[in-house]
Order: C-alpha cells, then structure tokens, then sequence
C-alpha cells in the first residue's frame, strides 16, 4: 500500500492520538467509588454492636442540631481566619475562635483546588479524582451519594444562596435558591450582595432546616489583585458583618427551639500568592474551618490553641453525624470528634462505629485484600472492644470503670478511623498499569515507525509504502495477536481491580490489539528494509558524510534538550524559559548565517583549506538513498543562498540583516507582557498593568491599534471582499470588548452596564465563518479553473486570516498584541529570511513548531490548569454549550501553534517550487510533535511515584495530550491541502 | 606546520589556565572574606583584567603573527584606540544579546553588564589580540573552513566554547535547587570560564591529534 508522507503522518498521530487517550485514562485513576450498585436503595443503619447481649438502638442515631448553615467563601485560607489578617479584619470571629463556643480547623483541600471539585469533596467526603477539574468547565450533575441528597430523602428542607455551580451539581435538592454566575471575574460586590439581599428574609423565617451560603467575592477579588490587595480587608470585614448577622439570629431563634443549632463556615481552597488557586502549594491548600454552636463548651479566656489540622472530606460526615443522616456512601473522612465530644459515651461510641463501618465497607469495596489492612482489622477490634463495653453496660449501670473501658474503646476507634481514612485516600493513587502499558506500546510503535521511516518520507518522491500483505508477516501478525489476546485474558480475569481496558467492550479492546500488533509488523519490516540498505550502502566504498549547518545542529540539540529538561518538575513548570531561550538562539544563529551571506557571500566561496574530518554520522539524511550528493547539495544550498542574496537589493539586504533582530526584540516584549510560570508569576507585568482598572484608556488604546495593525498585516493577500469582512470583523471584537466592559468604548460614555456582547460576538462570527467560506470556496475552485495556483494561495490565505480573526475575538485585549507580534513575526521572517536564505522544509519547519511554543507560552500560558482562560469558551454563548465552548477554549489555548502552522502550509505552497513541500512539511510536523509525547509518556510512568506527580506533571501530560489532539487536527489539513494539489493537472 | 608551534601554543594556553586559576586564589590573600560566589564582582573583574594582561604580554612577547610592514607608533596608537573601542562595543553588543535573551532590563544592570565584560574578555580579547580590529578576518575566522593557521585555529575552538559554555550556564537558572551559584549571571559566567578553560586545554591536543589531516592555505 503506497501513501503519500503527510498522509501517513497524519495517520500515525491519529493512532498516537488514540494511544495517549488509553494512556491517559489508565493514568489518571477513577475515584474512590462504593461497589455497591443499588445506588438507590436506601440501606438500613448498621446496628449498634454488642457482644451476646440484646441493644435495640438499630435506627440512626437522632440530629444533633436543628438548623444548619453552611457560610462557604470561596478562597478562605487559613490565615485569612487565624491569621493577623483575621484579627483585624474579622473581629466578631476571632472573638468566637478565641472565646466562643466552637471549634475551629485548618482544613486540608486536596488538589486541584478548584471550585468544583472541592464542592463535591464537601458534600461527598470523597476526593474527586484529577479529571474532575477537566469537567469542572462543564459541571454535570452530581450522582454520588452526599450529604444534601440524604438530607433531601429525609425531607429536611435546603436552602442555597450563592454560586450557580452547586445548582447545576445539585438540582432539584433546594427548596429555594438563588444561584448568581461567577462570569464576570472582575465583579467582587454584586455577586455577594446577591447572597445577603436574601439574609435578612430567610433568618427570620422557620420553614428550612439547612442553609447554604457560598460567597464569590473573596475569590474574585484573589483573581483580579492578589492575596495582599486592600480589597481583601475590606470583604473580610463584610463577611465577619455577615456572620454575625447570622450567628445573631440563629442564637435568637435557638431559644425556642428543641436542638442548637450549627453553624459551619469555610473555604472551599485557598489562593496563592498571586492569587489565584488550582495547584498544591500550601497557601491553596489549607483553608479555615470553624464550627459555631451552643452545643459546644466555650473555651476559657485566653486560650489560643493552634487549630488542628483536619481533611476536608472530614466535613461531609460530620454534617451527616449532626443532621442525624447515614454518611455518604462514598466518604473516606472521619467524624471531626470534637463536635460529639459533650454527648454521653454511649452515642459517641454509637456516632464513631457509624463511621468506621461505612469506612470499612467501602475499604471492602475497592481493596481485594482488605482483611490484611491494618485500618480493617483495628476496626475489627473496636467493634469487639465495642461491644463488650455495650454487653457491661446494659448489665450494670454506669461506674468508673465502665468510664475508662469506654475512653479505651473510643481512643480505639479513633485509630481505626485514621488508618482506614489515610489508606482509602491512598487508593486515588493507584494506576491502572495495564491501560497505560497498552497506550503506551501504541505510542512507542508509532513513533518508532515514524522514525524508521524517515529517510522514505524525506525523499523527494515523500512516498512510502506499508507493507502489511506478506505472508510472512502475515504469520507474524497473527501470533502476536494470539499472544496480545492471550495476555488480554490473564490479566482481565486474574486482577480484582477495575482496568479501564478490560471495562472496554470485546470489539473495541480487539481493534486496538490488531492495531498494536498491524504496527509491530509495520515496524519489523521497515527494520529489515533499513537494514538491508544499510548493508548494501556498507559494501559502497564511499559511505556518504554529511556536515551539518549550525542551524541544524541546533535544531537537533534543541530538541533533546527540550526533551531531557522535561524530566525535571522545575523545567516543566518553567517549560516556557526553555522555549524562549531556545527562540532567542534560534535568531542568534539564523543572525549569523545572514551575517556570514552577506560579509562573504561577495568573496565567493572560501576554499576547502581544511580538509574534510569525519563528521557526526548524519542518520537523519545519511541514509537517504541518493545520499552520496548531500554534501555537494549542501554546498550549493549556501551557494545558491548567497547568490540569491547577492540579488537582492541594498535596502532588502538591510532588512534581511535587521530582520533577525527585530524577531529577538519582539520576543523580549512578549516575554515582558505576561509573567508566567511558578517562580516569575509573581512578577509584575504589563499584562496586568494593563488589565488593572486603572489604566483602561492605555488599554483601549493598545487593543485598537494591534487590531489596525492585523488588519494591516492580514489584508495584503486576502480577495476585496474578504478585506472588507476582516475590516468589519475587527471593528466588531473591538465593540465586543467594548460591550462587556474590557475597554472603553468612543460611543456610550459613562455608561457602564455591563453586558455579554452576545450580539457583538455573533456578528464577528458570521465574518470568520464568511471569511472561512470564501476561503473554502477559493480552494475547491483552484481544483478545477486554470487559475489553480492563485486562487489556491488566495483560499489559504483567507483561511489563515479567518482564523486571526477569531483568534483576534477570543483573545483577551491584553494578549492582542501578541497575535500582532505573531503575525509580524510570520511576516518578517517569511519575507526576509527564509525565502532569501533559501532554507529546506524541514528547518522552515521546525523553526514554525518551536516559534509556534513560544507564542503558547508568550500568550499567558503555562503548564498549569490555572492559565486555561475559560472564558473564551463563554465569548457570544448565552450559556455554557459543551462542544462550542471546547472548542473555542482549547483554539483560544492553542492559538499560537494552531496560527503558526497555517502560516507554514501558506509559506510553503505560496514559496516552494517543490511539489512535495507540503508532504515533506505534514511529516516533519508530526515527527517533532510526537517525539515530545512519547519520551514524556516513558518519563510520567517511570515517575509516577514523583511527590509533584500531581500537581505539576500531570497537568502538563494533559496538555501535551492537548497538543497531540490539536496536531492531529492540523496534519489532517495539511493533508487535505496536499490532496488539493496532487489532484491538479 | 611545526610541532615546535604547536607547543608554543600549548605552553600560551597553560598561561592562560594559570592566570584564571590564580585569579581565584591570590585575591583571597590580599582581600577579607575573599570567594568567587560571595563577592563575584570583584572576582569577575580580577579574572576579567589577570586574563587581559595575559593576553597582551603574550602577544607583545610571541607575537603569532607578526604584521608585514613597521608601522608608525601613531598608527599604532590608532590600532591600540580602535581595539579598545571595539571591546567596548563588544561589551555592550554581548549586553544587549542578555536582555533580549531576557535578563532584566534595570535591576543587576551592573552584573549583566560585567557578565558582558567577562564574556569579552573570553572572546573578544583574543581577538584583538591575534586579529586585530579587523571584522572581516573575525568573519573568515568563524566561517566554516576559514582558518589559516593553528593559532586562529585554536581561537576559534576557545571562542566558541566560551559562548557554548555560557549558553549551558544559563540552564540550571530555573531549577529549584536555591543554591547561590543559581542566581544570575553567577550560573553563566562560571560556565563561560569553564567553557573557556576548557576550550584552552583541548584545542592543543586537537590540533596535535588533527595535525595530519589539518592543512593550512598559509604554511
Ligand atoms: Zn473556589
Ligand atoms: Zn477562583
């Protein structure tokens, strides 16, 4: 089976593609879940133990206190609460922490420390694996057993006032509610004067027995101005108004009431230093926690205990516990004993066998040897020791030594509760091995297959067939997928763990191992033919040498080096230094070339005076076949590049001489407009200068002027008609940032509504998809006219600048002159100098992929799900609708290698004279792309016990997933480009 | 090509080693609390200056290339002027290539900029010294087969491992390691001397090793 190169690059990435999705879901384990499938079904209480004699306490132990409120900030660290900041800001707190009745906690979140996710570890007491963050965008309904659907099946009443999230995760379970959108970041009053309008009411009233509050601004205000932002004080000091408030009314109403009542207030994560929260460093993890309640004993004056550290999750049971509901299913907290510790032994015994034996079952539901846990069998002992101390009981009445043996038993129970929690919270860690190795083994073969077949794909027919019809192999196919499917068995049947692989239906798991074992065959063979020609080439006296250029060398240098810093967790999180610096020498190097063409290009070639030495053994073009001529070639490359430059005119070769240059300036100012990174992010820049309220004309300003420029940049080769759609269109993303309050607008001044720009951002788009269109249509119409090449260079390029234009939409203001630079960049170097150096296809390239990770990384990002700007999944939507809003975050993220790689294909069919440029281009695009991921899939598994294994490489292997999917995507359209031209006469 | 040129070369190298060796350890004698990481700048400077004077006396007393014609002393002095406003220039060029590599722009403006110097002395010195301020030789010297002697040999392998040994220093920056020799252009400048050390001691033993297959246009 023949294939073009780019046609079988880009079906390689499509089964690198598949290969990492296996991987990922076998890397990224499935939460903690109950075994039992009757989610519905209400289960009866475990009864009391007791050893021989006869309790009858089997139902669930009664509420502890009659009303609940939960007070939720968002992004209450710990030291916000117990810190100097809490003294001053939060005086009426401080006195209750101090002095009241209540016992506060540091509570620890688990990361991610995003909303959502935290959200459910509350209400569920479970940890939520890393992939809730992914569809924390998308919030689906939350089907776990937790506290507020037990409270709604024992008709208590719910109340919810603040961030819509919980009503999407929750709906149906609120009696009443008011849900306000955390769209607008900027917004730190509204939001939460929408919760306290409702206070005032909903106090007084009696109909509810639990409140919820959950209060945005505090995290809002982290967002826009840091940890230390006058703001902070402020809200805090609100907040302390607000508690007690709160605290007032409960204490009021409790006089009549049977029960006390609780009040709870907390943080659902911290916020870092900067300010904003999602990774693991302390100050996002640990926030405050502090229970209020006249059930507690007020502590005596003066005593300032250091709070305890607890888990988050530890939060769920206790609620549950004090809401006289059965703890939720999939709990791994423990009771936060303080709370029970005034009741008689007897319950509080009763309340910590509760616990440890939903504990125990959902041990029993996850581990295959859970009798060996140590967790389990002091479990085991405690209900003995339990239930003896029951047997005492029911026969004498209470004594001394009934007191000591129940103290014994609790301090018992306590153990087993902890050693249960710690090791059903270690289970989250546990990979499924089995679908990572399957994912992993697609990965390797397809890139060993690329890599074998590097000398075919660059040859200039870039044609290479796929030998798969053989006998032979044939028979080699055969058995190694009896041996595949033989293993598919073993390990299905012998393992007790859920694999994500054997999960997956008989078909499905079949395509994959005749995938694996097509391309093991694929592999052999190429192998053999490598090797063949290698002795044949052996036997010539002559074995061809190559000397490398330096713009080469540094490009295979670069590449491995990139590929070994990624090894270290410091150069993934500072991933965009290595780009930068690898950019930087990138002009450097192509500075020097420039130089040298011109200083010596009018000497003419200096002689060989040194004789040729041995170089590195070229394996990338050595093995060509018609290798013999490749230094010759190589000598007429510089050659023929400095007799081109010769031609040039003076003011041209000025430019190309400065070009470099001006490349490196540019890429100095980038780097100066977004800090990004862990050590630098806490750097000021210009981003933020400019999107701090203050400096909105500078900003209005700036965003006009990069949207004149792109207009100036794009225009030149677009069709009249798409000009004046790119020019309407980019009025139209400057009245959409206009709308929703980015920058000011010339028109309605002093008007500061605030809208969505829903009508703005519809009619960009019906331009981008015009412009798409036209585009389109130019291409299809190149296949048949006899104007082929122009309206084919045309229909790129409107394209191309369709696709600035959404970019141009997308991007925040701030980031616009990024795409500016981008675009200038593409310019400069197109014109000045890859087309006068006469540079190979696949130096221009890689030079394209590695400007492409640069301008990621110069737009804000980094290899922390915190960059993500989600907003850009909302722009011109009502509400959030999945696909659209995927799709326009993940083109939003990728914006710089997405742009970067249309320039290429436009490059190389508007300047190359070879008809197999864009074949050549397709496979050294997934080549430098795929390299990346599989040496960081190798490296994730071997570090998969890393202590940042979490927070820092697994972010970054989702993005690199990202990656792949997105060059999946674009080898695709290279491809299809390709297939425009091999269709023409 | 002699082997008595080859050893001289060798023997102008080891000075060169010696006087950055040295000035690592004299200072300490004269001056308190003397270190190469805790006062760095003034390291920076005594190697920048011990390499400098190394370099002149060797090529006041070898003279490697000796120019054709006598020349008048106020060509001389003219020569002498226009070498120092070339490594001035040098000085600011290497600058300049910092900040854009991204090294702050204002603050340690002085330690970037003794980084340029250190950098100038490694590179630009030698130069001047076997060159003279002549660009276009500069150019022919680092093109591909330009050389035309050992010494311009030798220049070109010093040279071009001092730049290498630069752009290694400036990888471990970003590490979290917090160890002083981490802060910039501590990392770089010591990977630059390591660069040009080692540059000093292998170019000898490669061009003695390549004396068969090294033929110059000159000899
Ligand atoms: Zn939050
Ligand atoms: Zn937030």
């Amino acid at each position: 089976m023949r294939l073009g190169a780019g046609t079988f690059a880009a079906c390689c990435v499509a089964i690198e593609v598949l290969g990492v999705a296996i991987f990922l879901r076998g890397f990224f384990p499935a939460p903690v879940r109950s075994s039992s499938t009757t989610e519905h079904r209400a289960e009866s209480p475990a009864p009391e133990p007791s050893a021989g004699a006869s309790s009858n306490w089997t139902k669930l132990p009664p509420p502890l206190f009659g009303k609940v409120v939960i007070m939720l900030i968002d992004a209450l660290r710990d030291d916000f609460v117990f810190g100097s900041k809490g003294v001053k800001f939060m005086p009426y707190v401080t006195y209750l922490v101090e002095r009241g009745a209540s016992h506060s906690f540091v509570a620890e979140a688990k990361p991610p420390t995003v909303t959502m996710p935290r959200i459910k570890a509350l209400m569920t007491g479970s940890i939520p694996g890393f992939v809730d963050v992914i569809r924390n965008l998308n919030s689906p309904v939350l089907l776990e057993d937790n506290v507020l659907r037990q409270a709604k099946a024992a008709g208590k009443r719910v109340i919810f006032y603040g961030d819509e999230t919980w009503v999407k995760l929750f709906p149906k379970h609120f009696v009443e509610y008011d849900g306000t959108t955390s769209f607008f970041v900027s917004d730190y009053t509204e939001v939460d004067n929408n919760v306290t309008r409702h206070l005032e009411k909903v106090l007084k009233r009696e109909d509810w027995d639990l409140l919820i509050l959950h209060y945005l601004g505090l995290d809002h205000i982290g967002h826009l101005s840091g940890p230390n932002s006058p703001l902070i004080g402020q809200k805090l000091s609100e907040m302390d108004g607000v508690l007690m408030k709160i605290h007032m009314a409960l204490l009021s109403k409790e006089k009549e009431a049977l029960l006390p009542s609780l009040l709870v207030l907390c943080g659902d994560h911290g916020m870092s230093e900067t300010g904003s929260h999602g990774a693991s460093s302390t100050e996002e993890v640990n926030t405050a926690l502090v229970l209020i309640s006249s059930a507690f004993e007020r502590k005596p004056v003066g005593d300032r205990r250091h709070p305890k550290r607890v888990q988050q999750t530890d939060l769920a049971a206790t609620l549950a516990i004090g809401l006289g509901l059965p703890i939720p299913r999939n709990n791994v907290g423990r009771l936060l004993f303080p709370v029970v510790e005034g009741k008689p032994v007897r319950e509080q015994l009763r309340f910590l066998h509760l616990n440890t034996v939903q504990l125990s079952k959902l041990l029993q539901g996850n581990v295959p040897l859970y009798e060996k846990d140590p967790g389990f069998e002091q479990f085991k002992m405690s209900e003995r020791l339990h239930g003896n101390w029951i047997k005492r009981y029911l026969e004498e009445n209470s004594s001394e030594v009934l007191l000591n043996l129940g103290s014994k038993v609790l301090r018992q129970y306590l153990d087993a509760l902890q050693t249960l929690s710690l090791s059903l919270s270690r289970q989250v860690v546990q990979y499924d091995m089995y679908s990572m190795a399957v994912g992993a083994t697609l990965v390797l073969e397809v890139l060993a297959l690329l890599l074998l077949s590097i000398p075919k794909a660059l040859s200039p027919a870039a044609e290479l067939d796929v030998p798969l019809s053989s006998p032979l192999f044939s028979l080699l196919f055969y058995l190694t997928i009896l041996v595949l499917s033989a293993i598919h068995v073993v390990v299905c049947t012998s393992t007790e763990s859920t694999c994500y692989f054997c999960s997956m239906p008989w078909l499905a798991a079949g395509g994959a191992m005749l995938l694996m074992s097509a391309l093991l065959c694929a592999i052999v063979s190429a192998l053999t033919k490598t090797v063949v020609s290698a002795k044949r080439v052996g036997k010539n006296p002559a074995p061809p040498s190559v000397r490398w250029s330096e713009l080469d060398l540094l490009i295979l240098l670069g590449t491995m080096g990139h590929i070994l810093s990624l090894g270290a967790s410091s150069f993934i999180e500072e991933e965009h230094q290595t780009w930068y610096f690898l950019v930087s020498t990138l002009c450097l190097a192509l500075c020097q070339e420039v130089c040298r063409n011109h200083f010596l290009g009018s000497d003419g070639d200096p002689q060989c005076g040194l004789r040729e030495e041995p170089g590195p053994e070229g394996a990338m073009l050595t093995m060509q076949d018609g290798a013999e001529g490749c230094a010759a070639l190589e000598e007429d490359r510089t050659r023929a590049a400095a007799s081109a430059f010769e031609r040039l005119g003076s003011m041209e070769q000025r430019m190309v001489l400065a070009s470099p240059w001006a490349v490196l300036c540019c890429c100095r100012l980038l780097r100066a407009l977004n800090q990004t990174g862990v050590q630098g992010a806490h750097r000021p820049d210009l981003g933020h200068w400019l999107t701090s309220s203050d400096h909105k004309a500078a900003l209005s300003v700036l965003a006009a002027l990069s949207l004149l420029a792109v207009f100036l940049l794009v225009q030149r080769r677009c069709s009249p008609m798409s000009k004046v759609a790119l020019a309407l269109g980019l009025l139209g993303v400057y009245c959409y940032r206009a709308a929703i309050g980015n920058v000011m607008s010339p028109w309605q001044r002093g008007n500061n509504d605030i809208s969505k720009g829903i009508v703005e951002a519809r009619f960009v788009y019906v331009f981008v998809f015009g412009i798409l269109f036209t585009g389109t249509k130019d291409l299809l119409r190149s296949q048949v006219a006899a104007i082929a090449i122009k309206a084919r260079t045309v229909g790129l390029w409107e394209i191309y600048s369709g696709l600035v234009l959404l970019a141009a939409l997308l991007l925040r203001p701030h980031n616009l002159p990024v795409l500016v630079s981008s675009l200038l960049v593409q310019t400069l170097m197109a014109k000045f100098v890859w087309k006068p150096l006469n540079h190979g296809v696949a130096e221009v390239t890689v030079m394209h992929y590695w400007f492409g990770q640069a301008f990621f990384y110069f737009q804000g990002n980094s290899n922390n799900i915190a960059t993500v700007d989600v907003s850009a999944g909302f722009v011109g939507l009502e509400r959030y609708v999945e696909v659209p809003a995927v799709f326009l975050t993940a083109f939003a993220t990728y914006v710089g290698p997405v742009l970067w790689a249309s320039h290429l294909v436009n490059y190389l069919s508007s300047e190359s004279s070879s008809h197999s440029a864009l074949r050549h281009a397709c496979f050294c695009y997934a080549l430098i792309c795929s390299i990346p991921v599989s040496a960081y899939i190798i490296l994730v598994t071997s570090l998969r016990y890393h202590l940042f294994i979490w927070s820092v490489f697994s972010p970054k292997l989702l993005y690199e997933g990202m990656h792949l999917f997105v060059t999946a995507a674009i080898c695709v359209f290279f491809t299809a480009m390709d297939q425009t031209r091999l269709t023409k006469p | 090509m002699k082997d008595t040129d080859i050893r001289r070369l060798l023997y102008a190298h080891l000075l060169c080693i010696f006087s950055v060796i040295l000035s690592t350890f004299i200072p300490s004698l004269f001056l308190e609390d003397f270190s190469v990481l805790e006062t760095h700048l003034t390291w920076l400077c005594i190697c920048s200056v011990s390499v400098t004077a190394v370099n002149l006396v060797f090529y006041l007393v070898v003279k490697p290339n000796p120019p054709s014609r006598r020349s008048s002393l106020s060509h001389k002095v003219g020569r002498f002027l226009k070498c120092c406003i070339y490594f001035l220039m040098s000085c600011f060029c290497f600058h300049v290539i910092f900040v854009l590599y991204g090294a702050p722009l204002i603050e340690l403006a002085l330690e970037t900029f003794l980084f340029a110097v250190i950098l100038s002395t490694f590179t630009t010195v030698p130069c001047l010294c076997l060159l003279g301020p002549n660009i276009k030789a500069w150019l022919r010297v680092f093109s591909r087969n330009g050389v035309t002697s050992i010494w311009e040999n030798s220049l070109q392998i010093t040279t071009i491992s001092s730049f290498v040994g630069s752009w290694l220093g400036a990888f471990p920056i970003p590490l979290d390691w917090e160890r002083p020799w981490q802060v910039w252009p501590i990392s770089c400048t010591l990977g630059a001397t390591f660069g040009y050390v080692a540059g000093l001691a292998v170019s000898p033993l490669w061009i003695y090793w390549n004396r068969k297959q090294l033929t110059y246009k000159n000899n």
